[in-house]
């Protein structure tokens, strides 16, 4: 059924869907009109959770640490400073091989302050072991909740997982969405099955400390199960695709890429303005087409190289900036088509919410053409 | 009823010959029970307990982090409550993760009124990493970040008075226990594990190695702890104190000979001035707590 919905509502809603039996969560801009729809529904009796008003995100995660390893589903959501002060635990969650699932409503990371978008923050966790899913629109965003919980929980995997989408741009914009019934998502989403569990009936130590001789192998482990990932998100992305008509089998997506001689690569919400930025290339007869990647971790790596082997340049935009280097995003195409002769150019663009219109798509398309790249776009020279 | 027979904190763990702390863990697991989780934070305990693929635990037991244990805690015990299932959760962390990294998470958890037990193994400084300073690290107390010095007596500040913080949160039961006194400190575990809501209880556990003396003296160093009303044992129930142990005080110094950690205060030379400042505070103790038995006159 489609209904016009704000994008955190529409992910509140969706949260709703996967019946999480433990919700942490602390306030903090752009998130807070998932956790308060989500506050709502419990205070409504629509959602049967346990839902923990803690004092802090580090708290937040933590008590999802908790409620996971003693055999519950489990949900919080997050962003910037928030995501910025759970750094410790995040890594926890991972190494302690829990599948809660965060939703982040991404946003630039201080100082200075900035409540506005950028990828910055969800980007900066690239190496903690959790699962990375990007959304272009809030229909995606929706839909990623459901496949990250299926991924994340199957005892292949056992890893968290994000699920990323821009905030304000996203998190605060009406868009209409295809809403589920609670029926669907029952047959996607089987009842929460935990690999072990904290219970008195049959005692186990969970979060032991490792000396050298066994550190490597946990961590080898953990990247094992993340690259292996790849394959069951590709399974259940195409069995959510049967069901409900959207496939997210793929992890990169191309859009008029087929033909193109220059490729943009992009996370997130700017994909749709690119889409639009290209229909009116293609008009001007510019061969451009974009590679949307739906999946920063595990890294498409494979899937990257073999969608862009016939271009002759690809433009990468990056919402992020891993600073005295490049974008994480170019970083790790650059890696991808290492070999391959084809030159990539990075652009860092739109941190802190500046605007990204289809001009400065159009303008990126542009530099590229001259070789000009690997900079930050649209600087304000005169405030330098 | 739980079975006291039982030994739910096993031999073989990694702690010093005459731990505290460990004898703490023997109690405080022992006393629980079998239908038992335990959180743990970082710490000694939590290091010579459970070093992969060994664990000391023979009840279910999980550590994260060092400061987060409360809100772990809280998790499990919302788990529990979702599932229907009856386990009983005991938090232990030591007095660093206790008195300082972990004091946003306890006030967040204490102040939500999650059921659970707290159990803090107070062996007053950071031992784990090689005994540094904690809040919990009593007045004139040599640390490796607080050393005596030629123009220092070590440790500047008294101890944090964490019981009285965490009954202002409204917690329904909040005790001080020794090692040295293991029913009663097994008799309030007990209490505070049936008692629904937030519940706490700090353990004074001498740490040989940190503080000090041979293995064999700790319980004997506990002791003494009580002796001189440097620790009281009392309960507080809904924030009023109701019961203290009381005893025929002895000279603090009779305490402080006992240990490297306040060696000293009494060389090269003996330091009055500050042997009665520890007084003092044995003193006040002892007047909050009504602590002291009067003797008969002859």
């Amino acid at each position: 059924m489609m209904q016009i919905t704000e994008g955190s509502h529409a992910v509140a809603d969706a949260v709703r869907l996967c019946r999480p039996q433990v919700i942490a969560a602390y306030p903090i801009t752009p998130q807070t009109h998932i956790v308060e729809a989500l506050a709502d529904m419990v205070a409504d009796c629509e959602l049967d959770a346990e839902y923990l008003t803690v004092d802090n995100e580090l708290s937040a995660l933590s008590a999802c640490i908790g409620a996971s390893a003693a055999g519950s589903r489990t949900y919080s959501a997050t962003t910037s400073q928030g995501l910025a002060l759970m750094f410790e635990v995040c890594f926890n969650a991972a190494g302690m091989r829990l599948p809660i699932v965060m939703s982040i409503a991404n946003r630039a990371l201080g100082a200075p302050l900035s409540i506005w978008n950028d990828q910055q923050d969800s980007i900066s966790l690239r190496d903690s072991g959790w699962l990375q899913f990007y959304a272009e629109d809030n229909q995606e965003a929706t839909d990623l909740h459901y496949l990250a919980y299926r991924v994340a929980e199957d005892h292949s995997v056992l890893l968290p997982a994000f699920v990323c989408f821009d905030g304000f741009i996203l998190s605060h914009t009406y868009e209409p969405i295809d809403t589920l019934s609670q029926e669907d998502i029952d047959r996607f989403l089987p009842k929460f099955s935990p690999y072990e569990r904290l219970d008195a009936a049959d005692p186990i130590s969970f979060g032991m400390y490792a000396t050298p001789e066994y550190y490597l192998e946990f961590r080898y482990e953990m990247d094992r199960a993340l690259k292996e990932s790849k394959a069951i998100i590709e399974k259940r992305g195409k069995e959510f695709g049967q069901m409900f008509g959207r496939d997210y089998s793929a992890m990169v997506e191309g859009y008029r890429l087929e033909d193109a001689d220059t490729a943009i690569v992009a996370m997130g919400s700017i994909c749709g303005t690119t889409k639009d930025a290209i229909d009116e290339m293609r008009e001007e007869g510019k061969k451009v087409g974009l590679l949307k990647i739906r999946v920063f971790r595990p890294f498409p790596t494979e899937d990257l190289a073999r969608a862009l082997a016939h271009v002759q340049r690809v433009a990468v935009l990056d919402k992020n900036i891993s600073l005295g280097a490049k974008g994480a995003v170019a970083l790790e195409v650059k890696d991808a088509l290492y070999g391959s002769g084809i030159p990539v150019k990075g652009y860092v663009i739109g941190l802190g919410g500046r605007d990204v219109r289809k001009k400065d798509i159009k303008a990126i398309v542009g530099l590229i053409g001259k070789g000009q790249g690997d900079m930050f776009y649209g600087l304000r020279t005169e405030v330098l | 009823m739980v079975d006291k027979t039982l030994e739910l904190f096993d031999c073989g763990h990694r702690a010093c010959g005459g731990c505290g702390a460990a004898l703490a863990a023997r109690l405080v697991t022992k006393a629980a029970g079998t239908n038992t989780i335990v959180v743990s934070a970082t710490g000694c305990m939590e290091v010579f307990s459970t070093p992969y693929p060994e664990t000391a635990w023979k009840v279910p037991w999980i550590h994260s982090l060092f400061e987060n244990a409360s809100a772990v805690a809280s998790g499990v015990e919302a788990s529990l409550k979702k599932q229907g299932r009856t386990e009983k959760v005991v938090i232990m962390a030591g007095d660093g993760a206790t008195f300082d990294i972990g004091m946003i998470c306890i006030s967040g958890a204490f102040e939500r009124g999650h059921d659970f037990t707290y159990i803090c193994y107070d062996n007053e400084a950071y031992m784990n990493t090689g005994i540094q300073r904690s809040g919990a690290t009593p007045y004139d107390a040599s640390t490796t970040t607080s050393p005596a010095g030629k123009c220092s007596f070590g440790n500047k500040r008294p101890k944090k008075d964490i019981p009285q913080i965490i009954a202002a949160h409204g917690a329904p039961y909040v005790a001080t226990a020794s090692i040295a006194y293991p029913a009663d400190l097994m008799q309030k575990v007990e209490k505070a594990i049936n008692t629904v809501g937030p519940c706490y209880i700090q353990v004074h556990a001498p740490c040989c190695t940190g503080w000090g003396f041979e293995g064999e003296q700790t319980i004997a160093v506990a002791k003494l702890a009580i002796e001189t009303g440097l620790w009281v044992n009392y309960e507080m129930v809904d924030g009023k104190v109701v019961k203290a142990k009381k005893v025929v005080r002895k000279p603090v110094e009779e305490y402080l000979k006992t240990q490297k950690r306040f060696r000293h205060l009494f060389k090269p030379t003996r330091q009055d001035a500050e042997i009665a400042t520890i007084q003092a505070i044995a003193d006040r103790n002892a007047e909050k707590y009504a602590i002291d038995i009067k003797l008969k006159k002859e």
